[in-house]
């Protein structure tokens, strides 16, 4: 069959694949701006092109909770939300991650309620950085394909066995289409194998699965998460390497332009990136020393490859898609940025720029606005910064 | 309608002893029979509840048989899940296509009637072809006995206390078996373990069809409803006995009863044994009485003849 490039967009990308990697359940409920992945996957069962189940549940509750099951009796399985959808299925994803299940869901990113919002930001995929599952974020269609076939690799990992999100922005790339490679089946099978599982739902070896554990257990099984959690770093980096080696694509936990010599170093997370790289070129043309780095894995988070690039930065300037209001950090991806400098003893000041919440666009000049803000705090330490974060782009 | 008879009930126990569950506890009799009349080929996914936490507190397992729970509202729909995930294994070739296993989802009346309607109406709706049981035991047993929408009226439990304002609870039990039966599914049954063969014999049927099919079972339970625990069978029996609860089957839309009671005992013989209802005034178990009556009208009705018979006042 060999690869063919298509003119996909961000959800088309994703159902490809999914089909990429022959899933055996599907299990989804339709919502804004995620519903085309799904869409896109019946008419793949529906004409043939994919042997799966498709469970048309009645609720996102109910679709995680049926991969849920569908992956303890052994199938590869497939869902995917946005925002309210994430939220309902928050419940169980936790419990999906403490029982081992190596589900793959796709979220196109979009604002949380109220008011009701379909445009994106990173409010929902946010909100699930606390479940255990390992998080990637895709920067474009393409990427969005990549990292779904490799999500499969990744989870089902016997050294790993959880589940893993992959993130895309909701109609900036969910929405947008662009050229995308697509793997075919055959080779998308030998990067990620399906491969029987050593504990599955079985009349013929019967277990029991999600107990009630007392105190004298629970906090075994939630470190058990933790550590496989860790462990999947190994995994992620391997299965990136081996995706390069098989497609000629490179992903890194995270992306870095620039920050060699820069003062100050925007991270960024989704397609935002994108536009930050577009100014952040234009900048340097300027003469600013600006760099840039983007945020592929977010769970784990990448510190040790995050602090390479920020190694030599006089100010960080962190750049989130979604607030936590009352907290410390306010954005969240702040927390992380700021505590892998802290740990390391680096006293910069680390700075947040929340922007574009409910799909109002991130500019260039967004990032103009950010970075000439950022450089006023050079030779600056953290203690001279009165208020570490401003909303950029907000009416005042 | 059935060759099984006490003699030759299965002897193999597919529920361990063991479990944690109460000495008289109706669910547990539900639950070894269940499995017994299963048989080994099955799954289970298991709403969290009384029976779920008392047969599996880590690193300990009751059951002897594939079994998996994942939340409180949601087993339907993990139910769903693994239906779905064996079709399609069979058919790729992963799992031996001529093995038969039978999912089956089991809820209380909280997980089932209440937090679990969503998904249990999904999974009859889609037609997966999973096994529902329904341990009834008409409260929250599991968080201490809050009222459910299974809680009849006038019962005593923690969240509808009799009081100088409340009388226990107001509302009438929830109708979930017109509920289920609106979804058009093949087969609806309600089992009682004092009629021990007509359980047997409800339960193989049930697995053995194509498609969703729904046990209610009846499960009394000895904290929440307040009696001694070498009265659960009896208690199990006069519901019966007295029309409370009423066993019968519905297969492709027909009705049937299937313990025909001819004189039925007066509903106070049911109620006196049990402390939930022992703040009831004279009124209050006459107009119990004369709900029971109605449903027992109503029944008669539908079935075309007269299969549960009228009160007979003892003395």
């Amino acid at each position: 069959m060999g690869r063919k490039l298509l003119p996909l967009s961000g959800n088309y990308a994703v159902a490809y694949a999914a089909k990429a990697v022959d899933v055996d359940v599907i299990a989804a409920y339709p919502i804004t701006p995620q519903t085309a992945v799904v869409e896109k996957l019946a008419e793949f069962v529906a004409n043939g092109e994919l042997d799966a189940e498709f469970i048309h549940v009645e609720s996102e509750h109910s679709a995680l909770s049926a991969v849920v099951g569908a992956s303890a009796a052994g199938a590869r399985v497939f869902t995917a939300t946005s925002a309210q959808g994430l939220l309902l299925m928050y419940e169980i994803m936790h419990i999906a991650s403490t029982m081992r299940l190596p589900i793959v869901m796709a979220i196109a990113t979009r604002a949380i309620s109220a008011p009701i919002n379909i445009w994106c930001d990173h409010s929902d995929f946010m909100a699930a950085s606390d479940t255990g599952w390992v998080m990637l974020m895709a920067l474009n269609a393409q990427e969005a394909h990549d990292l779904t076939v490799a999500a499969y690799r990744i989870a089902e990992d016997p050294e790993v066995e959880l589940p893993v999100a992959v993130g895309y922005d909701g109609f900036w790339v969910s929405h947008t289409v662009e050229p995308v490679e697509v793997l075919d089946t055959d080779e998308a099978l030998k990067y990620a194998p399906k491969r029987r599982r050593q504990y599955v739902l079985d009349p013929e070896r019967p277990l029991t699965m999600g107990p009630l554990a007392s105190p004298e257990w629970y906090f075994e099984f939630r470190v058990q998460l933790h550590d496989a959690v860790e462990r999947s770093r190994e995994v992620i980096l391997k299965a990136f390497d081996e995706f390069r080696r098989n497609f000629g694509r490179a992903y890194r936990p995270v992306d870095g332009y620039y920050t060699d010599d820069a003062a100050v170093v925007l991270v960024s997370m989704g397609s935002a990136s994108g536009t930050a790289l577009s100014y952040v070129e234009e900048a340097r043309r300027s003469g600013i020393r600006v760099g840039l780095v983007n945020v592929r894995q977010f769970r784990p988070f990448p510190e040790e490859e995050l602090y390479k690039h920020l190694e030599g930065a006089e100010v960080v300037a962190v750049v989130d898609r979604a607030i936590n209001p009352g907290s410390a950090f306010v954005g969240p991806l702040y927390s992380d940025v700021a505590l892998t400098l802290f740990k390391r003893g680096r006293n910069i000041p680390v700075l947040d720029f929340i922007v574009g919440l409910g799909g109002r666009a991130v500019t260039r000049r967004d990032f103009d606005e950010i970075a000439r803000r950022s450089l006023t705090y050079l030779g600056k330490r953290m203690k001279d910064v009165k208020q570490h974060y401003a909303f950029i782009g907000v009416r005042e | 309608m059935s060759s099984i008879t006490i003699a030759t009930l299965p002897k193999e126990e597919l529920l361990a002893p063991g479990h944690r569950m109460c000495q008289g506890c109706g669910a547990a009799i539900v639950m070894r029979h269940l499995l017994k009349a299963l048989g080994k080929d099955v799954i289970i996914a298991h709403a969290t509840g009384c029976v779920e936490v008392t047969t599996t507190l880590y690193p300990e397992t009751a059951w002897r048989v594939p079994w998996i729970h994942v939340a409180f509202e949601n087993a339907a729909a993990v139910a769903s899940g693994i239906e779905a995930a064996i079709k399609v294994l069979k058919r790729k070739g992963v799992i031996d296509s001529s093995k038969k296993v039978k999912v089956v989802a089991i809820g209380g009346d909280g997980g089932t009637v209440d937090i679990g309607l969503q998904a249990l109406s999904g999974m009859l709706e889609r037609g997966h072809n999973v096994l529902y049981v329904l341990y009834d035991n008409e409260a929250y047993m599991n968080t201490g006995i809050q009222r459910s929408g299974a809680t009849p009226i006038y019962a005593w439990t923690t969240t509808t206390p009799a009081g100088k304002v409340w009388r226990g609870e107001w509302r009438r039990k929830k109708d979930i078996i017109s509920i289920v039966r609106a979804h058009g599914i093949p087969y609806v049954a309600s089992v009682n373990f004092a009629y021990i063969t007509d359980f047997y014999a409800k339960i193989k049927k049930a697995a053995e069809i194509e498609g969703p099919t729904f046990i209610h079972a009846f499960a009394p339970c000895v904290p929440g409803w307040r009696y001694e625990p070498h009265l659960t069978v009896k208690i199990a029996k006069l519901a019966v006995q007295t029309g409370i609860w009423v066993n019968y089957e519905i297969e492709r839309g027909v009705l049937r009863v299937t313990t025909p009671v001819p004189r039925r005992l007066p509903v106070e013989e049911y109620l006196k044994l049990q402390g939930r209802f022992a703040h009831l005034t004279r009124e209050e178990i006459e107009a119990i009485q004369r709900m029971v009556d109605e449903d027992v009208e109503y029944i008669n009705k539908l079935v075309g003849t007269v299969v549960i018979g009228p009160v007979e006042r003892r003395g």
